[in-house]
């Protein structure tokens, strides 16, 4: 080795001929990348326990059909909520002995629509939307569009609300 | 770029003052000897206060008091995701943290660094070391399982011995006079907000005090002459070394939670008799032991009676050390200090691990 030559301190930033990086640079990277590791180490797990009911809640999305056992002793005229996945839903008995089913969430702001037997309608109070009670087309009022439609079966004894 | 920084950094500091804070950040240099190692202590108690804090916010969110309690604890354990590494994390932590609390404390005696001017650093320790007791009591409770019910119940006869103001008071804590979901409860309240509220200026204090004084050196150290006392700057040295124990302390504490998950047992059922075994986590264990033999020595409630006054009675002597042992010297009043402290520590040591012996 060369006795002779001065040593200076540069504290790693000067890079030696034939290296690729100083020290300092080596150092930060390293610090740098274990740093990164330890982050999404506890990152990851975090996320995954505070997004759990986000998945619970998508697989119950997933709910193609509904059976409501008790829905067959509704009277004509009179209609119930229910839930289809994690979404309010309605079901009507009309007069006529037909049945409808609908999303009961307003397409306008999402509020929870109702059944209004005596003004022959589906109201929300929010914002004085109003829906066609046997098709769930919008009728007048801010919402867009109409109420989601289900397809309605009598089986058994048993109401059957299915995806249309 | 550089510029902006700099004047957005002026301009706060006119404001603020940061220069100011920095300059006191800066003076604080740390004593190396050997016995350094022992200055880690603190700040580790610390890391592992901010783990409870975090694990404890991320369990709040699927927690739920009252009845529903065990079924909350429940599904964490064993339902939300990496739930029950989040429990884990935070038990175990929390053991740590005791554990920590009392390494430091009895380094911080037998170093002697609760001499002049460092007494309010030692009593605003100590009040710190009691409140991480009641969190570690009150938390304990909280999955209502058959161990937190029994733990609770035996732990609250304690505070119901005193007399006069005792069963009134344990009343108050228990909502009522068994042990149910309003005690779960009241004992929430007081593990999430109670507590906290009262732990963090007391923290804010005791670390002030740190800055302010330095940490205490060696009495050996301190007789030497000062061109003969090394030390290192607080800032960026100690600072760095501290961040890698904590890391370690990181590292520790992930190993046991994931290593060793945290269990839970039955739902808690009154009507159920104790199960055999049953005892307080280890750091009650001491206690535990002491009011037992007191028990089998005096029947009733003399027994208990004369237990508890015996951990008072110490716990007070302890805390007062600083009036007793105040002057920098090597006297007669320094090794009385010394020896106390080592029966101290003998008899909890003996007593806990008796403690389990006879479980």
């Amino acid at each position: 080795m060369n006795a002779n030559k001065t040593i200076t301190h540069t504290n790693g930033v000067d890079t030696d001929a034939g290296d690729l990086m100083s020290r300092r640079t080596f150092a930060k990277v390293l610090f740098g990348g274990v740093g990164l590791c330890y982050a999404s180490a506890i990152g990851y797990p975090v996320y995954r326990y505070l997004a759990s009911p986000i998945e619970r809640s998508i697989e119950s999305t997933k709910v193609s059909e509904v059976s409501l056992p008790d829905a067959a002793k509704l009277e004509p005229g009179a209609a119930m909520m229910f839930k289809f996945g994690t979404k309010p839903a309605l079901l009507i008995h009309h007069k006529d002995g037909t049945w409808s089913a609908m999303e009961a969430v307003c397409t306008h702001l999402a509020c929870t629509v109702q059944y209004q037997a005596e003004e022959n309608r589906i109201y929300c109070a929010c914002h004085g939307g109003v829906y066609d009670i046997k098709t769930g087309a919008a009728v007048s009022g801010p919402p867009p569009k109409g109420l989601k439609a289900f397809n309605v079966k009598v089986q058994n004894g048993a109401v059957i609300v299915s995806k249309v | 770029m550089a510029k902006l920084i700099a004047s957005l950094y002026r301009w706060v500091d006119s404001r603020l003052g940061l220069e100011e804070i920095l300059e006191f950040a800066k003076k604080k240099t740390v004593p190396v000897h050997k016995h350094s190692f022992w200055y880690y202590w603190g700040g580790i108690s610390l890391f592992f206060f901010i783990v409870q804090a975090f694990t404890g916010v991320l369990l709040l969110v699927y927690y739920r008091p009252g009845p529903d309690a065990y079924e909350s604890v429940r599904q964490i354990t064993y339902e939300i995701h990496f739930g029950w590494l989040i429990r884990s994390a935070h038990s175990w932590s929390a053991n740590l943290m005791v554990a920590s609390v009392f390494i430091h404390m009895f380094s911080a005696y037998f170093m002697k660094a609760y001499r002049a001017p460092r007494e309010f650093g030692w009593w605003s320790g100590m009040l710190l070391l009691i409140i991480t007791l009641l969190f570690g009591f009150s938390g304990y409770l909280l999955p209502m399982d058959e161990l937190a019910y029994f733990a609770t119940k035996v732990g609250l006869e304690i505070p119901n011995a005193l007399p006069i103001i005792g069963e009134p008071m344990t009343n108050l804590f228990r909502g009522g006079l068994e042990v149910g979901e309003l005690t779960v409860q009241r004992f929430f309240a007081l593990h999430v907000v109670v507590m906290p509220a009262l732990f963090l200026p007391i923290l804010v204090f005791h670390l002030w005090l740190v800055q302010k004084h330095g940490n205490a050196t060696l009495p050996s150290e301190a007789e030497k002459p000062k061109s003969e006392q090394k030390s290192i700057p607080f800032f960026p040295n100690f600072l760095m070394q501290d961040l890698a124990m904590w890391l370690i302390a990181l590292n520790v504490m992930a190993l046991f939670a994931s290593l060793f998950p945290w269990d839970l047992g039955e739902i808690a059922d009154p009507l159920k008799p104790a199960p055999t075994g049953i005892h307080p986590e280890w750091y009650f264990m001491s206690a535990f032991q002491v009011l037992k033999i007191m028990g089998n020595l005096f029947p009733g409630a003399l027994g208990e009676g004369l237990g508890i006054t015996i951990f008072t009675l110490g716990l007070i002597l302890w805390t007062l050390i600083p009036l007793y042992d105040g002057k920098h010297e090597n006297g007669r009043r320094a090794r009385n200090a010394t020896y106390f402290g080592l029966l101290a520590l003998a008899i909890i040591v003996i007593t806990t691990v008796w403690g389990y012996i006879v479980l």
